[in-house]
This record gives structure tokens, C-alpha cells and sequence, in this order.
């Protein structure tokens, strides 16, 4: 995923409008995108094609089903460590080799790199945290959701 | 969810990486898988009704349309407080994520996370006073740990079968 805002003329009115009406769901019919560009005054067509664009430039970075590992029988756990300074690209290798790492930020903290694990058993969290800490000698800290709260937010496009 | 069977497998594993930009995309996988679209259909639909499908749609890149400043914001709560006030932090519409997680006491006294997005630290910031403000005396201490760089992204990925 690019981290590069895009020039402010990239997108006209009605990429922004596609852009925050589809973050809110897309049909499940035999012709979704003739029903969703209809509200919006477009055909079919015209909306496949601004999509195959906004993807390209990078506006979107996903486009289809958002699952969730959970349901699914597996889980996911944000986790944290401490790399030493001097040693932190080779600590990421490490992380960042397991398949079972999503996501993983360097942060401005003590805790300085934040990480996702998503494993299809649940038992597959506790097992990989404790193979990175075998590989890097650091203690993994696990913050496994306990309760997530509603959610109003959307990109304003 | 174990009720999962072989096909819905198959179908998540099909639609994970995103659906076809065509005209009938639920015809195209369900070429792709031997199936009719009318079952692709009715498959997606009962795994959303699941709740194993949060939703179908776009995902903006929040970076591209300017929102730069990535801040994950936590706050020691009470308890007991954390659980009335967390669906009010979770509805702000620019908190991203909110949950409520374990404390790792001594290295980290913080129990409910928001996440923040905004165009600058500045704006970040000022997001962040509106929680401190809701929190109130509830709260008894806060942090807000930047993004520095992503080292990874990929999607969730779900072996096939």
C-alpha cells in the first residue's frame, strides 16, 4: 500500500462520491455494480471503469468482502515488543518472515514495534508468539481484543 | 465458526484478495469454482448474515487522500467506566478502531485503544482532546504512539480448504 498522498485533482466530485458510497456496502445481485452506480447517475460500465482507475492510482486498497478471522474459527492478536535500536530491521525480518504476521508499524514508543497476528486456530496465536520469542530473544506482548466498540468511522473522500 | 464447509472455504479463499471488476463478478467465481452465481450469491449473503463477512465494499487508502497522521491513542481506564465510555469513543467518526484490551502492567497501563486519523499531527491531536474531554476523570492516564513506518501489509490470509 502506498503511503503517498495523491495529487489534489486525482479525484473529481464523482470519484469522491463512489468513494464514500461504497465504503458502506456494495449489492449482492447479479448485476451489483448496474445497482450501485445507479443512485449515483452512472451505468455499469462507467462505474467499473472509475473503480479499475481508483485502484490503479491507489485511492483504494481493497475492493470485496471484509472477512473476519474470528467468525471464520481462527483469531487475531495485536501483539508488541521492544527492538533495541541498533538492531531493529533485522528484528522486523524476523517478525515480519512468520506468514501469520498481517500487519507491522514501527511506532514512537518504548514499545516500538506493533504487530498483527491472524492464525486460523486460536491456539496458533500463543504458538507464534512464542516462536518469535525464541528467534529474538524479546518478550512478545499480546493485547488480545477483549471488547470492540461500534464503529462510526468512514473515510470523507 | 467450524460449520464452514469445504465450499464456503473455497469462496473465501476465491474473494479475499477482492472481487473481479466485471460486469457479473459473482458469475465469474462461480465459473471459477463450479458453481452457479445464484449459489455464490446465496453463500456470500449466509456468511454475511454469519457475521463472517463484515460487509463488501471499498476501502479507501486513507494515506492517498490525505490523511497522513496515524496516531494509536490509549487511555488507562477505569474498569468498570471503560465499559460505559468505549461505545462513545467507538462512535466518534474519526476513530478508526476502539477496543477494549489487557493492561501489561508495569510496561503498559493502558486498557482502551483508538485509533486516529487526520491530515496532521495537529489535527490528530485536536481528536485527541475531544477523548481526553469524554474520558473526563475516568481517565488516569493516556498516551498516543505515532506511526513511524509500515513493515508489513498484507491482507488476511486464509488457507485454502
Amino acid at each position: 500500500m502506498s503511503r503517498q498522498t495523491l495529487a489534489p485533482d486525482a479525484l473529481d466530485a464523482m470519484d469522491r462520491q463512489i468513494l464514500n458510497r461504497l465504503q458502506d456496502g456494495f449489492p449482492l445481485t447479479p448485476h451489483p455494480f448496474d445497482d450501485a452506480a445507479a443512485p449515483l447517475g452512472l451505468t455499469g460500465d462507467q462505474l467499473i471503469e472509475r473503480l479499475s482507475r481508483l485502484r490503479e492510482i491507489g485511492a483504494i486498497t481493497r475492493f470485496g468482502p471484509f472477512f473476519d478471522a474470528a467468525a471464520m474459527g481462527g483469531d487475531f492478536c495485536l501483539c508488541a515488543l521492544t527492538a533495541p535500536q541498533g538492531d531493529f530491521d533485522r528484528i522486523a525480518d524476523l517478525v515480519n518472515a512468520h506468514p501469520e504476521v498481517a500487519h507491522n508499524y514501527a511506532r514512537d514508543h518504548e514499545l516500538n514495534m506493533w504487530f498483527v497476528l491472524a492464525t486460523p486456530t486460536p491456539e496458533g496465536i500463543a504458538e507464534t508468539a512464542a516462536r518469535i520469542e525464541a528467534e529474538t530473544g524479546l518478550t512478545v506482548w499480546r493485547f488480545p481484543k477483549l471488547q470492540e466498540f461500534f464503529i462510526g468511522f468512514r473515510v470523507q473522500a | 465458526m467450524s460449520d464452514l464447509d469445504q465450499t464456503d472455504r473455497r469462496l473465501i479463499a476465491a474473494t479475499q484478495a477482492g472481487l473481479p471488476l466485471t460486469a457479473r463478478p459473482y458469475a465469474q467465481i462461480a465459473r471459477d469454482l463450479n458453481l452457479t452465481e445464484a449459489q455464490v450469491i446465496y453463500r456470500l449473503s449466509a456468511l454475511q448474515d454469519l457475521g463472517i463477512i463484515r460487509r463488501i465494499a471499498v476501502a479507501p487508502n486513507h494515506y492517498a487522500l490525505g490523511m497522513t497522521a496515524n496516531g494509536m491513542s490509549v487511555w488507562d481506564v477505569e474498569d468498570a467506566q471503560a465499559e460505559i465510555l468505549g461505545p462513545e469513543v467507538g462512535a466518534l467518526d474519526f476513530v478508526s478502531h476502539c477496543y477494549l484490551r489487557p493492561r501489561a502492567r508495569p510496561v503498559w497501563p493502558y486498557n482502551l485503544f483508538a485509533m486516529l486519523h487526520g491530515t496532521s499531527r495537529a489535527e490528530v491531536e485536536q481528536k485527541r482532546r475531544v477523548i481526553r474531554d469524554l474520558l473526563g476523570p475516568a481517565c488516569r492516564s493516556d498516551d498516543i504512539l505515532y506511526s513511524t513506518r509500515i513493515l508489513k501489509k498484507t491482507g488476511l490470509r486464509l488457507r485454502d480448504g
